[in-house]
């Protein structure tokens, strides 16, 4: 917990032109929902997966006033109590909160080209330390994500002829980073099975590549995971009738964690 | 007294002035400052980019110097344009706009300190300076491309062509007598294979006589595309060096920013010597050298970012409706150009509905290989280049305030001088030395003497604590 908080705070205080005033009102709109709905649906207040998702809203999302802002972290909240499927959440909380605001109002933006090389290293040790402490298990969600990007951005620079510092640029981006590490990795809303993880992260870097190269959508991400998060339970399904047959001897139990987990 | 220097700002118009002032000061003047040389840059091209969901309109201004004859120039472009699409406009609108968002220089005086009142005045920018030494190459006659159109608008002789390999079109670029430097080949194969159409403009030297001028005159693209980019990779194929680019972007929601390089916002709002206002120019050439080192070479710079309705110091009368439309800012009614009332803060939503950002890129291959990719957000928060200078209080003035006034000036000066010196990378000591001979010098005019302070002042008291 201490270390989320040194987290949210190092790594903000180095974020591009983000004001004090709209970090706390996201921080205190992400607690009061989560705060509310939790006594609303008589579940124990977890502070531990609102802060993450403040922390994501805090170092992606800008807008002009607080209100955007708030309304991201309050849709991410909420949509982990209201949208549910087997028990799990559709939606990654921030990501659907930064989709929401920037797909519905335009009032808000987030800033791909904001990130320098420094907070791509601090990002990703940020993001190592967060799962040797956190779950480690799901280190391999961010790796596959970023290894199947850069794969397809590698191959297009090859196929037109383009020099590999090309990708290489796209590859240090760092709020690609922060969302793999951050966000996509996030073990309430990725699959449990190992295969299926593999899938969906696979999958969602196929359709950042699509929105970002064909439909020059910088923020392609966001709404990839978006559309991997409403596909999920048909990749789980396939996992699940897999694993049976295929799984490894080391993996009889693809992790199924019950709610215990303090994610959410 | 700083905390209302800075409350306080200045309009200034180059004929008129109207000025507020905190404290209930009057305040007065406006004229300029500081004007920097507008060839400050070398090789650098000055593109105003009118961004509207995928409307686009680029007006590219350039100031080639060489032989007429030899002026060529090559810019990918995402479609076939039409003769409609394409249009040569004036200088003086990009200029304009050049001026309109410059860095700018803003002067106070300091009051009688023993009257607690502040005088402000204002001042004037340094128009950037830029001009195109875009993609110099030249033609003459067709290989295995298709030349998919050919026009002559103003002074200018254009042709869109298009090109299933890099070999093909590298070839007829060659025959055509273009110098295609060496690596150029590759670059154009990527434009290829991404359904590029390539804009070949030179000069048509009969219609260039016609016009009288002794310069080019900006050409301007109109398209659709919901491909928001500028192409620089040509211009750093042939790369001596680095390339100037001063891009102005003119949008209805916000300011505009680079989505795979980093945006900065220029250093601004420091005090600095007063001597700086004979050198303005050199000041801002190099702080920008400076910025561009310590952001590892690869930033882009914001400049300016500002709601066109408006400007405060203005560095140049804001933009008319008729300009802004040559611009391509076609919501805007251009016919009798609405003056905006330009010297005072208007409340967002006036008439205009215009923003404009002014990004700075130095720029070659190693530090910027891929194409600038921007986006516009949603930030309507302004931003301006500004450097203070602060004239010290020179009149006569005997209380304790100004005892203390004058005991704080050196500080103060130190302060300025190291501000300068990390914004600019310049000497410390050439800075002191040229501070000194401006009138501000360091060492306390009077020091005092180190007894005074054990026992006390016969004549003079030493409020210092």
């Amino acid at each position: 917990m201490a270390l989320g908080s040194l987290l949210i705070f190092g790594i903000a205080g180095r974020a591009f032109s983000i004001e004090g005033v709209d970090i706390a009102a996201i921080f205190a709109t992400a607690l009061a929902t989560q705060w509310a709905l939790s006594a609303i649906f008589a579940v124990r207040f977890e502070a531990k997966s609102a802060l993450i998702t403040v922390l994501s809203l805090t170092l992606l999302l800008r807008a002009n006033t607080a209100y955007p802002l708030m309304a991201a972290a309050f849709i991410a909240i909420s949509s982990k109590f209201l949208l549910r499927a087997n028990g799990k959440h559709i939606f990654n909380p921030a990501n659907i909160g930064i989709v929401a605001v920037t797909l519905f109002s335009g009032a808000a933006w987030t800033t791909p080209g904001q990130w320098g090389t420094a907070i791509w290293l601090a990002a990703i040790i940020a993001g190592a330390g967060f799962f040797v402490t956190y779950r480690v298990s799901r280190l391999d969600t961010p790796l596959i994500f970023l290894g199947t990007f850069a794969t397809l951005i590698v191959a297009r620079a090859l196929w037109l002829g383009d020099p590999l510092s090309i990708p290489m640029l796209r590859l240090q981006n760092g709020a690609l980073i922060l969302f793999a590490f951050f966000m996509i990795s996030d073990p309430k809303t990725t699959p449990d099975g190992l295969a299926a993880r593999a899938l969906f992260a696979a999958a969602t870097a196929l359709l950042s590549y699509v929105f970002i190269y064909h439909f020059y959508r910088a923020d392609g991400i966001f709404y990839a995971l978006a559309l991997a998060c409403i596909a999920r339970p048909l990749i789980e399904r396939f996992d699940s009738a897999r694993a049976y047959r295929w799984s490894d001897p080391p993996r009889l139990n693809p992790i199924k964690k019950p709610a215990a987990a303090p994610a959410e | 007294m700083k905390r209302s220097l800075k409350k306080t700002m200045i309009a200034a118009a180059s004929a008129i002035a109207a000025i507020t002032a905190a404290g209930g000061a009057v305040a007065f003047c406006g004229f300029y400052v500081a004007k920097a040389d507008t060839k400050l840059f070398n090789k650098a091209s000055k593109v105003a980019i009118m961004r509207d969901g995928e409307r686009t309109v680029i007006t590219m201004s350039n100031d080639y110097q060489g032989k007429l004859k030899e002026f060529a120039l090559v810019v990918p472009v995402p479609v076939v344009l039409e003769e409609g699409q394409i249009h040569v406009t004036d200088n003086a609108i990009i200029d304009h706009l050049d001026a309109y968002t410059s860095p700018r220089l803003v002067e106070y005086f300091d009051e009688d300190p023993c009257e607690q009142r502040v005088y402000e005045m204002a001042a004037k920018a340094a128009p950037s300076a830029a001009g195109a030494a875009m993609d110099r190459r030249r033609g003459d006659d067709a290989f295995g491309v298709t030349v998919e159109a050919e026009y002559t608008v103003g002074e200018y002789d254009i042709q869109i062509l298009s090109a299933k390999e890099s070999g093909g079109l590298a070839g007829w670029l060659k025959q055509n007598g273009y110098k295609l430097p060496d690596g150029a080949e590759s670059t154009l194969g990527s434009y290829i294979k991404q359904g590029t159409k390539f804009f070949v403009a030179k000069i048509n030297l009969e219609e260039q006589a016609k016009t009288g001028l002794h310069y080019l005159r900006p050409l301007q693209i109109a398209f659709e595309s919901p491909k928001f980019m500028l192409p620089i990779r040509l211009g750093t194929v042939n790369a001596d060096g680095k390339q100037e680019l001063f891009v102005f972007a003119l949008t209805r929601n916000g300011r505009v920013e680079t989505t795979n390089y980093r945006t900065v916002k220029l250093p601004t709002g420091m005090n600095v010597p007063t001597y700086v206002k004979d050198e303005f120019g050199d000041f801002y050439k190099s702080m920008f050298a400076e910025q561009v080192q310590r952001e590892s070479e690869n930033a882009v710079f914001l400049e300016y970012a500002w709601d066109m309705n408006w400007c405060d110091p203005c560095a140049a009368d804001p933009m008319s409706s008729d300009e802004l439309r040559e611009l391509g800012v076609y919501w805007t009614d251009g016919g009798d150009s609405i003056k905006p009332m330009p010297r005072r803060p208007i409340p967002s939503g006036g008439s205009q509905d215009v923003f404009v950002t002014r990004l700075h890129v130095s720029y070659d291959a190693a530090h910027f290989p891929e194409d600038l990719m921007f986006k516009t957000t949603g930030e309507r928060e302004n931003f301006q280049g500004r450097y203070v200078l602060r004239h010290p209080y020179k009149g006569d003035a005997k209380c304790e305030a100004a005892t203390e006034y004058r005991a704080g000036l050196p500080k103060r000066y130190e302060q300025e001088a190291q501000t300068l010196a990390t914004l600019t990378g310049w000497d410390i000591d050439d800075i002191r030395v040229k501070m000194k001979e401006d009138g501000q010098s360091f060492p306390p005019p009077k020091k005092d003497k180190w007894w005074e302070n054990l026992w006390g002042k016969s004549n003079k008291s030493n409020s210092r604590g």
